[in-house]
């Protein structure tokens, strides 16, 4: 879900740099309470894994593929503040390393998937939270709808780009609709990997999952 | 905790070393939306475009996409790994050096 450059006018692209550096600059500010010596090598880890996991374009129709953003699955497992850095980072290496997403585009690019997506993502998982901590179903289901959301409003921050500042004037609804649709799509793919994702990091190191802070582990999500 | 740790780092670089080469290679939502209604006449080209790591690729050539892949891991772990390890809080500043977590990162980030 990179966007190229030129696809948005430049005052457009400009405000989303904005954007970007601003949650950006609140992420790390807020990350700090979050990582310790425990959780800081998770941290890495996870965001090398979505670097991974993003290379992996999973088919959703003739002609037309997905991949993970990873937003939720980051956020679900190290929190929204350190998650967030986590997408940001994997987004300006692909772009800077590896010609993959704009380089003006950068700042619409961090703030759908690293900002946006994380965001959604994390308070979709804290409203299911009593769900989440009930048993290994639970947590795969809250992991599901959680990835799905953050990938569907995502997407539409495209969409909200788009109707600033894109070019080729194509109208609101039709460039919404058929982003919005696809995404629903790949939303499924997302949902996919990241409850088997969260439910073999939980299943291994319960721990290690921000979402299940404070959870007495009574909780029998070993293996 | 360093096995789980390890074991996460192998999955990921199998995933970006091995597992990369079944990919979808078609485009992605966004890529195939704004090729459809023409909005993708507009991208330009990426000013890194004719670097050897272009799109996934060494040199141009794909049949090193696992390479590239293994790269952009340890690449994101080494920046990520980095930046969490500064920003971390260390219950004993002046022996934060000396604990075990850290010498994880350490390793992690070889």
């Amino acid at each position: 879900m990179h966007m190229s450059d030129g696809l948005l006018n430049a005052p457009t692209s400009l405000l989303f740099v904005a954007v970007a550096v601003a949650g950006v600059g609140v992420a790390l500010a807020k990350a700090r309470g979050d990582l310790d010596d425990r959780t800081a090598p998770m941290a890495g880890l996870v965001a090398a894994f979505v670097f991974a996991a993003q290379m992996l374009n999973f088919p959703v129709l003739p002609g037309v593929s997905g991949h993970l953003l990873g937003g939720a699955l980051a956020a679900i497992l190290v929190g929204p503040w350190v998650g967030a850095l986590c997408v940001t980072i994997v987004l300006v290496v692909q772009s800077l390393f590896f010609a993959d997403g704009g380089v003006t585009a950068l700042g619409a690019n961090v703030t759908n998937m690293a900002l946006v997506g994380t965001a959604v993502g994390y308070l979709t998982a804290v409203a299911l939270r009593r769900l989440a901590t009930r048993n290994k179903g639970g947590l795969a289901a809250v992991a599901f709808v959680s990835a799905l959301v953050n990938t569907v409003l995502a997407s539409f921050g495209f969409v909200l780009e788009y109707a600033i500042g894109g070019q080729g004037g194509v109208a609101f609804g039709t460039v919404a609709a058929a982003v919005l649709g696809v995404h629903v799509l790949i939303g499924i793919g997302e949902g996919l990997i990241t409850a088997a994702t969260v439910t073999a990091v939980a299943a291994a190191r319960p721990d290690l999952v921000y979402l299940l802070r404070g959870v007495p582990q009574k909780l029998e999500l070993r293996a | 905790m360093k096995r789980f740790f390890l074991g996460f780092a192998v999955v990921s670089l199998l995933l970006a070393g091995a597992v990369s080469y079944f990919a979808d290679p078609n485009p992605d939502g966004l890529d195939h939306v704004t090729e459809q209604h023409g909005i993708a006449e507009h991208a330009r080209d990426h000013p890194l475009a004719g670097w050897p790591l272009a799109d996934y690729a060494v040199a141009g050539d794909d049949r090193f996409t696992g390479l590239a892949g293994i790269l952009g891991v340890v690449l994101t772990l080494a920046v990520a790994g980095g930046l969490f390890r500064l920003l971390r809080k260390r219950p004993d500043g002046r022996t934060a050096g000396n604990t075990a977590g850290s010498t994880d990162v350490k390793t992690d980030l070889g």
